[in-house]
């Protein structure tokens, strides 16, 4: 028998590290799923790990870089004795307690861990365009990671697709490379920070089209170019480029817990107000996967504290928790 | 280290020379999927060894052989056999996926 452990959690970007770090430093030893390698933001470290300059993270005042910011949150819960191992989950059995998760062959007769608590801080992924070109192209002139592939846009045109703060930080790193970067957005007004919008306005390599849409992309080998469709006037066009970027928002990573988890129309977890609690006792969820409103890494970073502190209460009042904390007060 | 390391310098040479399929890994410091797939390589050199070998292509320091295989997007993965690339893995992926989407040259 697989033996239990008090905590389990699933993901690692800011919410899932953050409860690493809390539920570590309360004695549970929690063992931290952190999914696998990836070129999409479901990888280890999660979004941040395809982000250029964090600019917003308090504490760090000249910004620092994503990638940098996972690895100091993962080496700050493994001081604390958290374990890390870098697999995906494949199936999980909230039905009874211990809970059950499974790694790999998702057939297997026995769990690769029991928990008797579960953090699921799974996160969310970029949504891509839907079109067929996308898999022939991604790597050849598509991408998905600005900080990874602009470096191979010296001099050229490229696009960029979408309208929030992502697209925009995108558009303004990939200016130190590219000749001219065009940002095609749906609708005529921009959705991200004002502050990120006086940047991109600014920037002389900067162009916009605006109430636009991607029908089609163009090449075999490698990208030349993208149909346009604007949807107010329905004219269509040719944008010549070689490199395009798609940041147009993302999408919870909730497919293993369909069925299980209670979630909203657009798949994200439902918490009960004030709390990291799910419908299931024992189970609770922070970052991304259940916040569509704020999606920053410090509110996940702020609700994985949340679950790590529900949970250790909740191991406390189920007498699961090791003596060592249920009698002594956690010094926070 | 079971892996060993490439340039624009001595690329053609030890391609040219090896007598095993050599997965050329193209990376980059800045690039975040790039870190996470190192440790897998090295486990792979180890695990497969005798059979194929593993090469670190910095493409930030050797800018002209990546454009030469057309690289846009790293990490890039490119199997050399008898000189000539013989297949490309684009992203970041897990040692499993790795070594099914490889196993011709495992």
């Amino acid at each position: 028998m697989t033996p239990v452990r008090n905590v389990v959690i699933i993901g690692s970007g800011p919410a899932g590290l953050t409860a690493a770090i809390y539920s570590a430093r309360a004695n549970l030893a929690p063992l931290v799923l952190e999914g696998e390698p990836s070129s999409t933001s479901d990888q280890p470290g999660g979004q941040l790990m395809l982000t250029t300059d964090v600019e917003n993270y308090p504490g760090f005042e000249d910004g620092i870089m994503g990638p940098e910011l996972m690895a100091s949150f993962r080496s700050q819960a493994a001081r604390f004795g958290a374990e890390l191992v870098a697999e995906k989950a494949s199936k999980i059995d909230f039905s009874s307690r211990p809970f059950g998760i499974w790694v790999g062959d998702p057939d297997g007769a026995e769990p690769t861990y029991r928990a008797s608590a579960v953090i699921v801080s799974t996160g969310a992924r970029s949504i891509m365009l839907g079109l067929e070109a996308e898999n022939r192209l991604m790597g050849r002139g598509l991408s998905t990671c600005a900080t990874c592939d602009g470096f191979f846009h010296q001099g050229s045109s490229i696009a960029v697709v979408g309208g929030g703060d992502s697209a925009l930080e995108e558009a303004l790193f990939l200016t130190k490379f590219a000749e001219s970067v065009t940002v095609i957005h749906r609708r005529d007004e921009l959705r991200a920070s004002k502050i990120m919008q006086e940047r991109a306005f600014k920037n002389e390599k900067i162009a916009f089209r605006w109430d636009t849409v991607v029908d089609d992309l163009v090449g075999d080998g490698a990208l030349e170019g993208a149909r346009l469709r604007n949807v107010k006037t329905g004219e269509t066009s040719l944008l010549e480029v070689t490199g395009m970027f798609i940041a147009i928002g993302h999408r919870p990573n909730t497919d293993l817990f369909r069925g299980i988890l209670d979630m909203d129309d657009a798949g994200y977890l439902v918490t009960r107000p004030d709390s990291s609690y799910t419908n299931i006792d024992g189970v609770f969820a922070a970052g991304d996967v259940q916040d569509h409103t704020y999606r920053q890494a410090v509110t996940a970073a702020g609700s994985g504290c949340m679950a790590a502190i529900d949970a250790e209460r909740w191991l406390e009042a189920q007498g699961d928790a090791p003596p060592d904390v249920a009698e002594t007060p956690t010094n926070w | 280290m079971p892996t060993f390391t490439l340039s624009d310098a001595n690329f053609d040479e030890e391609i040219g020379s090896a007598t095993e399929p050599v997965i050329v890994d193209f990376w980059a410091e800045w690039c975040g999927p790039c870190k996470k797939i190192g440790p897998i390589l090295e486990q792979l050199a180890e695990d497969h060894a005798g059979k194929v070998r593993v090469a670190k292509l910095n493409v930030d320091e050797n800018p002209e052989t990546g454009r030469r295989f057309q690289v846009m997007s790293i990490p890039t993965l490119v199997v050399f056999q008898d000189g000539q690339p013989k297949a490309r893995v684009v992203g970041a992926k897990s040692k499993s996926d790795l070594e099914a989407e490889l196993a011709e040259f495992l």
